[in-house]
């Protein structure tokens, strides 16, 4: 049994590890300064880097963020403490639903909503669509925390007189925060590297751009545009990227983890 | 101090299916009054309704007047306003398990906007103090979390957590069934000092309970309170046949 368990372990992991071994092997090479600094070269000239694209991605990562987690955050709140009702059911429905909308009609979606009235590419936009996908994944991993917390923690604060929304902001959620941000972590890694969504509404850039309403690079995109190239130099520079945009969600998901580890109290500590 | 509560014609529902049937009840100042019946008698329906718990629970409702000290329960006051002033102590303790000892303790006081440090320190010192738990969590306030003690001392946390708000009464709803012989004796003991500075309503399965710690008896079935008297008298000498025939151990 023990043998089996071992078993599946190891097949489990050895994608994530043949993966991320493979990318190693294939970027590291082309990492360099240079690469972390400087904006794109002209085809055909060599060097250049994709330090607008970085930059880039996390500026759109942090206003999906912005966007998405507080209203991820907050329909989960009110599907587990308000909506034990039709209208929970409404929202649950339409959440699961749109977690299965395919990224590329989200894109869309924000291109409506943001490109088509700013009238042109921008961080903004790609933000837009990428709160939209974070939304759902956030909201049910939310209820689903705050339903483990028992009821008798709830009487608890109400014994106290403690209000309703106090005892959910203050107790609830505080005794769930560890699963309400293992949720927002795994909807953050889902979107950080999304291509689809951000083709028409952050764009890419190869310059760099400090300004919300313009077009935007971001790692998704640079490696998009430079895997599929038929230049060799793009291609090494595309498996960097790639390198780089794993490396860049696996540290943020690690520095998150901590941070919350340290603010908290560990329970049986 | 203590204040006195007066029920007048209690109803309870939950959904359709009616709990309580015209409860009537006096209970007085500083002294400690025991529930005991059956399972499903509604013993804790009807504490809960005197800090107005009850209706924390989808569909359920109260009609009748409940008065505790100079607050009309159902009138004019509102639920939270009332419960700092009515506290109340669970069947299976519930410190918040992110929170450390102090923290539990402070609770009530901090997230109704309560800052002053000094003040919380004193607050929480005399709490766990009148607990008993002071001298077992001392060296440990601020590095354990509540969760991390034993059920015994857990429940003296939560007690200490409800004292911290000041209340004037405690309600307890069978606070020792999760709790050894050893705790539950503590508890008792703490019963008894409690008494002279709030007014205890405690709900209870165990009769020798209510005969050790309550100066006031009141036995309910089936919704209805059947007789409040004397602890003594409701022991040996109950004026109902139904008391008798539970207090002796015939049914229940």
């Amino acid at each position: 049994m023990t043998g089996v368990a071992v078993l599946t372990v190891a097949l489990v992991l050895l994608p994530l590890f043949a993966i991320f071994a493979y990318l190693v092997y294939k970027g590291i090479g082309s990492i360099n300064l240079a690469f972390l600094t400087q904006t794109p070269k002209p085809v055909g000239e060599p060097g250049g880097g994709m330090a607008n694209a970085i930059v880039g991605s996390m500026v759109i990562l942090g206003i999906a963020s912005l966007l998405g987690v507080p209203l991820g955050i907050g329909a989960g709140i009110f599907l587990s403490e308000y909506g034990r009702n039709r209208y929970g059911d409404i929202v649950r429905f339409v959440s699961d639903v749109l977690n299965g909308v395919p990224s590329i009609v989200i894109g869309i979606v924000a291109y409506g909503l943001v490109v088509m009235r700013q009238k042109h590419f921008s961080a903004l936009a790609g933000g837009v669509a990428l709160a939209i996908m974070m939304i759902p994944t956030i909201a049910r991993t939310t209820e689903q925390m705050l339903l483990l917390v028992p009821q008798a923690i709830r009487e608890a604060a109400y014994g106290l007189g403690v209000s309703r929304w106090r005892t959910t902001l203050s107790i609830t959620l505080r005794t769930a925060t560890s699963g309400v941000i293992t949720g927002v972590m795994l909807a953050f890694a889902r979107v950080a590297g999304e291509t689809a969504p951000l083709l028409f509404t952050a764009f890419g850039n190869q310059f760099w751009n400090w300004k919300m309403d313009q077009p935007t690079a971001a790692l998704s995109l640079q490696i998009f545009t430079y895997a599929i190239s038929p230049f060799d130099e793009w291609h090494r520079q595309a498996w960097a990227g790639a390198l780089v945009l794993i490396v860049l969600i696996v540290g943020a998901v690690a520095a998150v983890r901590i941070v919350v580890r340290h603010g908290t109290l560990a329970a049986g500590a | 101090m203590g204040v006195g509560i007066t029920v007048e014609h209690l109803n309870a529902f939950y959904g359709k299916t009616q709990a309580l049937f015209d409860v009537n009840i006096t209970v007085l100042a500083n002294r400690a009054t025991a529930l005991i019946g059956p399972s499903g008698c509604g013993k804790s329906t009807f504490i809960r309704c005197l800090n107005r718990m009850h209706e924390t629970i989808p569909e359920a409702r109260v009609d009748g007047t409940v008065h505790i000290g100079d607050l009309n329960v159902y009138n004019g006051t509102s639920a939270t306003q009332l419960r700092r002033r009515v506290g109340m102590v669970f069947q299976k303790p519930n410190p918040f398990p992110t929170m450390s000892i102090y923290d539990n303790v402070a609770a009530g006081l901090k997230l109704s906007g309560f800052r002053n440090r000094k003040k919380l320190d004193e607050v929480v010192h005399k709490s766990l103090h009148s607990s008993a738990l002071w001298d077992e969590v001392k060296d440990s306030l601020h590095k354990k979390s509540g969760a991390s003690l034993s059920g015994g001392q857990q429940q003296r946390l939560c007690i200490a957590r409800a004292l911290a708000v000041q209340p004037e009464v405690l309600l307890m709803d069978e606070p020792c069934s999760a709790l050894d012989p050893i705790s539950t004796g503590k508890i008792e003991e703490l019963i008894f000092q409690l008494k002279e500075q709030y007014t205890i309503v405690i709900v209870t399965h165990n009769m020798q309970q209510a005969a050790r710690v309550a100066e006031f008896t009141g036995f309910f079935l089936l919704g209805k309170m059947i007789e409040f008297d004397k602890t003594e008298k409701i022991f040996t000498n109950p004026s109902d046949k139904r008391t008798e025939d539970y207090v002796t151990g015939r049914f229940g």
